[in-house]
């Protein structure tokens, strides 16, 4: 009895040096903007390029960034996935630790066959996700990011204005970084880093 | 005296004008045959294109010695080229179709990364680095005189 006393004793020293350990454990800093407890952004539902349906929760144990944009966008659009590609070599090998997802915020032009060869070109490893209108609506809401498709010219060419951030996820799928275009290449792997760490 | 006071403003107005062109840049423009001189074009690139990219954009510096407006951009790798104006607006990027493209006389007017740019549409391949875009550009003056002259752009890096 006594030695069992002992046991539970030590079980409870244990759990309290772990306590300790955690909340000693010194706050993450980050370059890029800290939305850690944001209370939107939960998650997502789309189908990725080779058509396979895709949620957040797919990715647990990966950081997962997300960019909304759409492949008729000649400048930030390939500068941000372009940005994005150059982080994931910074990274090395926990690159693979690492998901890119770029999300149209145009589904009719941006089709399975367009994502399929515009998103790997900037890296093997990133996907592209679209979903019908009305998810894709429903998509941006839920990240805050707003959008509109203007309208077509005589040619049938329209632009979209859109916000152009990306989101960070951890690998435990928590929202936790907005990326705005301004945020250099070496914040977001030193960010990244971070994230990896815990 | 007064006709020789007039012959030597000219030539005081002219020589620096001379030294000037000769520093600058050297022009992106070929042929310019016209009824007046052709814009100086310096500074022309395109960004590079990936795979399933429909648009590329055109970039440059245009001075022109008379006011003119830009009226038509055509080139081989694109079905359409449009003047484009891009701006950011409380954090929502926004591009614009321009319409004509005006260059007072004496004026740079510069086509850059953010704001005004050639938009190619419909690319007909990818734009790839060290490629060139050739593209002719339609300018016309007041009175309706036209000149043409003939771009090249280097294609950059995808990050420039």
């Amino acid at each position: 009895m006594q030695k069992l006393c002992h046991q539970v004793g030590i079980a409870i020293l244990a759990l309290f040096l772990a306590g300790c350990t955690k909340t000693e454990q010194p706050a993450q800093h980050f370059s890029t903007v800290d939305i850690t407890n944001s209370p939107w952004g939960k998650g997502f539902r789309l189908t990725d390029h080779h058509g396979a349906e895709r949620r957040l929760e797919d990715f647990k144990g990966k950081a997962v960034v997300v960019f909304f944009g759409y492949t008729n966008c000649p400048d930030m659009c390939p500068m941000t996935m372009h940005k994005l590609a150059m982080a994931m070599e910074g990274l090395g090998q926990e690159a693979q630790q690492v998901q890119v997802i770029f999300v149209t915020l145009d589904p009719k032009r941006d089709t399975p066959s367009i994502l399929r060869q515009y998103v790997p070109a900037f890296h093997p490893t990133f996907l592209g996700m679209y979903a019908d209108e009305h998810t894709t609506d429903a998509t941006a809401k839920e990240f805050k990011v707003f959008y509109k498709h203007q309208t077509p010219d005589t040619s049938g060419f329209y632009t979209v204005d859109h916000m152009g951030p990306s989101y960070v996820f951890d690998p435990q799928g928590r929202l936790r970084l907005f990326i705005s275009h301004e945020h250099p290449v070496d914040a977001i792997v030193q960010d990244l880093r971070t994230l990896l760490k815990g | 005296m007064k006709r020789f006071a007039t012959a030597a403003t000219i030539l005081v107005f002219l020589v620096p004008s001379a030294s000037t062109m000769a520093a600058s840049p050297k022009p992106a423009t070929q042929a310019a045959p016209s009824g007046y001189d052709s814009p100086v074009i310096t500074d022309a690139w395109a960004r590079a294109t990936v795979p399933g990219q429909p648009v590329g954009a055109g970039y440059m510096k245009i001075t022109s010695h008379t006011t003119v407006v830009l009226e038509a951009a055509v080139s081989d790798v694109a079905k359409e080229v449009q003047v484009h104006n891009m701006h950011m607006h409380e954090g929502v990027m926004q591009m614009r179709k321009h319409g004509q493209l005006e260059l007072p006389a004496g004026k740079t007017v510069e086509l850059a990364p953010g704001g005004m740019h050639l938009m190619l549409l419909g690319l007909k391949k990818p734009l790839k680095v060290g490629e060139e875009v050739s593209m002719t550009l339609t300018f016309t003056d007041k009175q309706g005189t036209k000149t043409s002259t003939v771009v090249i752009l280097p294609v950059r890096p995808i990050g420039q």
